[in-house]
């Protein structure tokens, strides 16, 4: 009841502070002082602590299970274990958009303070600019998406959280996918304020570079815990589905990465300009259009809890503001600095990394367009598709080979003019990893050439980048550490889609059948009551050739606040395979449906993406930059 | 002068992109799902809100004519908000509205019924939620079209609108 209170004023001060905040930072901006008025540094920690406090009452109304709290009722239940009480803060669409307001508010303050070398023009219009993103979200926050309305007659119980929700892994998905998009939202205003400033140089491009390693960390790791909560929790046995709401993660993902190599070009050549500002602002109109696409529910998803147009009309009008305003400040004020931009030899560093970025906006078209057609189609002509897999797959796998290659040479080139230097370990390792494939696909696969390319241009990545971790000097060691990972990852999950075999049938208690050389084998039900679902729990047996006997017990969960019903695979991982069983109920009689999978190398798509960004993060605690 | 050509194209281009996601928005996103396997109703027993007694389901829809099942509670907002459609399909007479009380507490639920009218010529009682899941429903309100073979034939998953009132009305005409 008061946390109630208490986070909703400490909302509404917290939007006063900001427009306070704003009026003070345009008056210090038009005057000539060298030094920036420490009153906004002040007033930006007010305004962080205000939405600390605001976001800890919705925590603490959740641990209290304060039913008269609109948001608590609607997303929580007494019986629910504490942590996903805690959890079911940002599990919802109010508390999320406060996790939004928060890490806006963090980060400007972190900027603030670790900024004090820029120039001071540059530093108040990077606030300016961010604080227009707070104020427009406060106002969101305040508008359409209040978390502390207030019900009465206060409910006995709620309504509970999503069980598909209650999940470790999805607990602090969330706020590092949230850490990743909204952390673009620095590098949107700082380099909007760059831009007007004429301050886009080597100078900044070192200055930003951290903020875009920080978001792009946090975004890798954020999409990792989603992809690894949709294997172990939905039950479909992939890791990835290309539905819209992971699309609209992947795709700041990829701008962000392309982000990232620009401005390795631009602290050190100071060239690409244009690229580094139209990247900049398309990683954060693209996050922002995600929280668009999913909040409005625009989309059908699993991810699409919420359903009111007024809050969809409010995002998309703001988000177009920012798009229109960012876009004039783009145009008005950027200067093309063509100085040295001319004199790039086609074969060079340079180059590599605008091959690369084409590369990233192809793919980035591809998604783009198979998550936005359908809603332009459904309006055009009220025709209902959906875009799956086989779209994305068809068109991305082709250009996977080439890119692979490119990753592979790219970092060998010198800046500005270079040639191939050791042709001979290069030519050496291309053969090798031919062979190697032909070798490992010949009985496998039907679609052998198409595959070889494939996968040779991966294991050439693979060992081009192992050589140079075993044997070179430790120059260059985040970029090759990033590099060896995604070829880890491209491998991995290669080889998952080409052996991957499942089996799907319906059996009953006692029955066996027969899966490659292995024998699975139904022993015998459990039921189990836990606090908030009833479980039933089967037994399985799989005995492959060599006598090896490894148990498996799928569950199928009857939650009770509110009533799902949920199968909850059991996957017995190895470094080698994962093992994939998930059961279900078949209706009115005594059988159950079974799927078994095999899936290789599962765990390698999860380590593979934490070398990819153990990469970033020694480049973020790296003094020199690349070479 | 190409510069301003090119801004002029960005504009235009977005200025659509804005109209299409607009008018997005104004599509109705509640799911039906296409019930092509048609479904037979659930056999079993289920209280009576009035009477309080176990009645049978196949007595309860027993007359050969359309019926809608129609999940609601009182504390369920969004019932409250297609109560009056409700109230509306109710004056059809080739239809019969039964209602289940999901997971509600007796008297709040009589008396959001003395508050906004009763359309349903019956109401069944589900305390514990598992009736409602016997039908496949997800959650509330969720409203389910039976035909005179007593099959559901349609399912609206969320409260039910005035495009879904005509549907409705089409097919049991």
């Amino acid at each position: 009841m008061l946390a109630n209170q208490i986070g909703y004023y400490s909302l509404i001060i917290g939007l006063l502070c900001s427009l306070y905040l704003s009026g003070v930072s345009i008056k210090d901006f038009c005057n000539n002082n060298k030094n920036l008025n420490p009153k906004i540094i002040n007033l930006s920690f007010l305004q962080l602590i205000l939405v600390i406090v605001s976001f800890f009452s919705l925590i603490l109304s959740f641990i209290k299970s304060d039913f008269s709290n609109e948001t608590v009722f609607n997303n929580s239940h007494t019986t629910k274990p504490l942590f996903y009480k805690i959890s079911g803060t940002w599990g919802n669409h109010e508390g999320s958009l406060l996790l939004w307001l928060l890490v806006l508010t963090l980060f400007i303050f972190l900027f603030l303070t670790k900024s004090k070398e820029q120039p001071k023009k540059y530093r108040i219009l990077t606030l300016l600019f961010q604080q227009l993103i707070i104020i427009g979200f406060f106002l969101f926050v305040l508008m359409t998406s209040n978390p502390f309305n207030y019900l009465f007659p206060i409910p006995v119980e709620g309504l509970g959280l999503n069980p598909i929700l209650q999940d470790p892994a999805l607990a602090i998905h969330p706020p590092l996918l949230y850490l990743g998009y909204v952390g673009s939202s620095i590098i949107f205003s700082a380099s909007l304020a760059a831009v007007i400033q004429n301050y886009i140089s080597k100078e900044w491009g070192q200055h930003i570079k951290k903020w875009v390693l920080i978001s792009w960390i946090f975004l890798t790791i954020g999409i990792m815990l989603g992809s690894i909560w949709a294997y172990y929790e939905l039950g479909w046995g992939g890791f990835w589905f290309w539905d819209p709401v992971e699309n609209v993660s992947l795709m700041p993902w990829l701008t962000l990465t392309a982000l990232l190599h620009c401005i390795l070009v631009l602290e050190r050549r100071g060239t690409l300009t244009s690229w580094v500002v139209i990247l900049s602002i398309t990683t954060f109109t693209l996050s922002m259009c995600g929280t668009f696409l999913v909040r409005s529910g625009i989309l059908n998803s699993v991810h699409t809890f919420a359903n009111d147009p007024a809050r969809g009309i409010f995002i998309l009008i703001f988000l177009f503001i920012l798009i229109f305003l960012s876009l004039g400040v783009f145009f008005l004020f950027h200067k093309q600095n063509n100085k040295g931009a001319n004199n790039i030899f086609w074969l060079s560093k340079d180059s590599s990394i605008l091959v690369n970025n084409w590369f990233m906006m192809y793919f980035l078209s591809v998604v783009l367009i198979g998550t936005v057609y359908p809603i332009f189609l459904d309006v055009i002509s009220t025709e209902k598709i959906s875009v799956g897999p086989p779209f994305y797959q068809k068109l991305i796998t082709p250009f996977l080979a080439p890119f692979l290659l490119f990753m592979a040479f790219g970092p060998k080139l010198k800046w500005i003019k270079s040639k191939i230097e050791n042709k001979k370990s290069l030519a050496i390792f291309l053969i090798i990893s031919v062979t190697l494939t032909l070798f490992i696909l010949k009985d496998i696969t039907t679609d052998l050439l198409f595959y070889t390319i494939l996968v040779s241009a991966a294991f050439f990545l693979f060992f081009t980048t192992l050589r140079e971790l075993l044997f070179q000097k430790f120059n260059n060691i985040s970029q090759v550490v990033a590099h060896f990972g995604f070829s880890i990852l491209i491998l991995s999950i290669l080889f998952n889609g080409i052996l991957s075999s499942e089996i799907i049938t319906n059996i009953k208690i006692g029955d066996k059948f027969l899966h490659k050389e292995s024998e699975i084998f139904f022993e015998k039900i459990e039921e189990k009551k836990e606090s908030n679902f009833n479980s039933i729990i089967g037994h399985f047996k799989i005995t492959n050739v060599k006598g090896k006997v490894i148990k498996l017990n799928p569950e199928i969960r009857v939650y009770n606040q509110p009533i799902v019903i949920t199968s909850e695979a059991d996957i017995k991982t190895t470094l080698f395979e994962d093992k994939f069983l998930v059961m279900n109920t078949v209706k009115g009689n005594e059988y159950f449906n079974i799927r078994y999978q095999v899936k290789p190398f599962m765990i390698w798509i999860w380590i593979s993406v934490i070398i990819l960004s153990l990469g970033g993060l020694m480049s973020l605690f790296k003094r020199k930059y690349e070479k | 002068m190409k510069n301003k050509i090119n801004i002029l194209i960005i504009f235009i281009f977005l200025i659509f992109c804005f109209t299409i996601f607009y008018k997005g928005l104004d599509n109705p996103n509640i799911y039906t799902p296409k019930t092509n396997d048609q479904k037979n109703l659930p056999i079993f027993k289920v209280k009576n809100f009035i009477t309080n007694t176990d009645i049978d389901l196949t007595k309860v829809f027993a007359e050969e004519s359309y019926y809608i099942l129609n999940i609601w509670a009182s504390w369920c907002v969004p019932c409250r908000k297609e109560h009056p459609l409700l109230m509306e399909l109710n004056k059809n007479k080739s239809i019969k509205l039964i209602g289940l009380n999901y997971r509600d507490n007796l008297n709040n639920a009589k008396k959001f019924i003395n508050e906004l009218g009763n359309p349903y010529t019956q109401i069944l009682i589900d305390a514990d939620g598992t009736k409602a899941v016997e039908f496949g429903a997800y959650g509330v309100p969720e409203t389910f079209l039976i035909d005179k073979n007593k099959k559901i034939i349609r399912k609206f998953v969320g409260p039910i609108n005035k495009k879904i009132l005509k549907e409705i009305e089409s097919i049991i005409k």
